[in-house]
């Protein structure tokens, strides 16, 4: 059954070391990704917070803009600041819809000579496709194929990678830096998905496994799979596109105000100018009818992705978008959306789950204190 | 030794001899799911019917159901696994979920054996 499903699903560069080290490969986002290694998610998960923990990312879309202009003409797709945008500094955006929903979120990093581009794995055609279509005209497009995308995440990360390249120690969080690691040239910055301090290290498809070994014979690291990635996000209240995230979310709705920047709001130096600049704008004016939350399922029970939840007299009034258990904290912990008026911290609501009820109350995110490094 | 059989659901139901059984879940399965975080006991004195949902296994990642392989009545639950779900991972054969009545014992003739359910796991 799966070995069908293998022939048309990409890999890695790092395929054979996932195989090597005993990963469980699924299907993810059109390749075949490791979802957990022999650890298991519990003990990645904690090396992670404790320690190091290397991810192999290189599912996801890796884009150079080039051009003159480059920065302005991409301020007409995301309501972020890149004009402004610090050489060697990274930002958050966010590619929004005309309806002033989000088509994805990605990572910027102004490199100098060219705008560095991050953008989840199951929307890279879909955003390649949209860089083309509006962006074709003003700069040049390239899609790095022939690169791997490696992170490197928690409180040993510095420590770490400091080890094979000193200078990183002088990196703060969202900052870049072209880096030898071991000898490899790396394009690195400082940030990540997991709410620890760490590093994203882009390198040639054919270093990526010599990197990664190097990187692993460190005792404080470990290989890490997807599920991890994924119950580190969801504690650090990271958003996942596809679940928390969607064509029909605004980032005003999203809670992502801080990520849509100043001088890109009415009152700001360049206003709006941006895909559906209209609807997002009249909702920071008029406010939205619902936000993204924090939710904490009261008892073990873990209340997932697509469940209902209700008001005390059982008028659905919202819905869970990711959810599962905090390995950290032993408990279950979920996001989710809820009208305005029910997303008060402290507003107690019930999940539906297999027709039971669970107590939920709104809670402020990130579940576990993000721990990045700011020098 | 007692008698143990497997469930295509990959469940193990022990026969305690005694018209009652014990059901857990396969270390095949313990593997499949991964790190369990929730184990949701059914209630003492539930009728259940087989290829009913009698309980749920969580996964840090998933929820899995767990059917019942005989008709019956639940009469004991393992509640260590309120606290320690883990422990089905530490040793899936050794910690039973749910303590069952069989309404017909002649139910678990339609079980696998060891060898059978090996099979079903290797293809």
């Amino acid at each position: 059954m799966q070995s069908s499903n293998q022939i048309t699903l990409k890999q890695t560069p790092l395929y054979s070391l996932h195989q090597e080290l005993g990963a469980k490969l699924v299907p993810f986002a059109g390749y075949l990704m490791p979802v957990q290694y022999p650890l298991g998610i519990k003990k990645e998960h904690l090396h992670t917070r404790q320690k190091a923990g290397l991810f192999d990312v290189s599912h996801m879309g890796q884009v150079r803009l080039t051009g003159k202009n480059v920065a302005t003409a991409l301020e007409a797709l995301v309501p972020v600041d890149i004009v402004d945008l610090p050489k060697m500094q990274q930002r958050y955006a966010l590619f929004t819809n005309e309806q002033g929903g989000v088509m994805d979120d990605l990572m910027v990093t102004n490199a100098g000579d060219y705008l560095f581009l991050v953008v989840n794995a199951a929307c890279k055609a879909q955003d390649i496709a949209h860089l083309q279509k509006h962006l074709a005209d003003q700069c040049e497009i390239d899609v790095l194929d022939d690169r791997a995308l490696l992170a490197l995440q928690g409180p040993l990360a510095g420590e770490v990678l400091a080890k094979f390249a000193p200078e990183s120690a002088e990196m703060i969080f969202m900052s870049a830096k072209t880096l030898l690691v071991n000898g490899i040239e790396c394009f690195v910055t400082r940030s990540g998905y997991t709410g620890e301090d760490g590093f994203e290290i882009s390198v040639a498809n054919r270093e990526a496994e010599g990197l990664a070994r190097a990187l692993l014979a460190d005792d404080a690291v470990e290989m890490i799979g997807l599920g991890a990635r994924d119950s580190l996000r969801l504690e650090a209240g990271l958003c996942l596109y596809g679940h928390d995230l969607e064509n029909d979310t605004s980032p005003v709705e999203a809670s992502l105000l801080w990520a849509l920047s100043k001088s890109r709001r009415a009152d700001g130096v360049r206003p709006g100018g941006y895909i559906g600049a209209e609807v997002i704008m009249a909702q920071m004016a008029n406010g939205v009818s619902r936000k993204r939350i924090g939710l904490k399922p009261l008892g073990k029970m873990p209340v997932r992705d697509g469940a209902e939840v209700v008001d005390d007299q059982d008028n659905i009034i919202g819905f869970v978008t990711s959810g599962g258990f905090s390995v950290t904290l032993n408990c279950p912990v979920a996001m989710g959306y809820v009208q305005t008026e029910f997303a008060q911290v402290g507003t107690k609501l019930q999940a539906l789950v297999r027709n039971k009820k669970v107590p939920l109350e709104v809670v402020k995110l990130p579940f576990v204190k993000q721990n990045y490094y700011r020098g | 030794m007692s008698d143990i059989k497997y469930s295509a659901e990959h469940e193990w139901i022990q026969d305690n001899g005694d018209g009652t059984v014990l059901i857990g879940i396969t270390d095949f399965a313990q593997q499949q799911l991964g790190d369990l975080v929730f184990v949701e006991l059914p209630e003492l004195g539930t009728e259940i019917n087989k290829g009913e949902e009698i309980s749920v296994v969580e996964s840090v990642k998933a929820a899995s159901e767990l059917f019942a392989p005989v008709d019956g009545t639940i009469i004991e639950v393992n509640e260590a696994l309120e606290e320690e779900p883990e422990l089905i991972n530490e040793d899936a054969m050794a910690n039973w979920i749910v303590k069952v009545k069989l309404s017909d014992p002649s139910d678990l003739d339609d079980l696998m054996d060891e060898d059978a359910y090996n099979e079903l796991t290797e293809e």
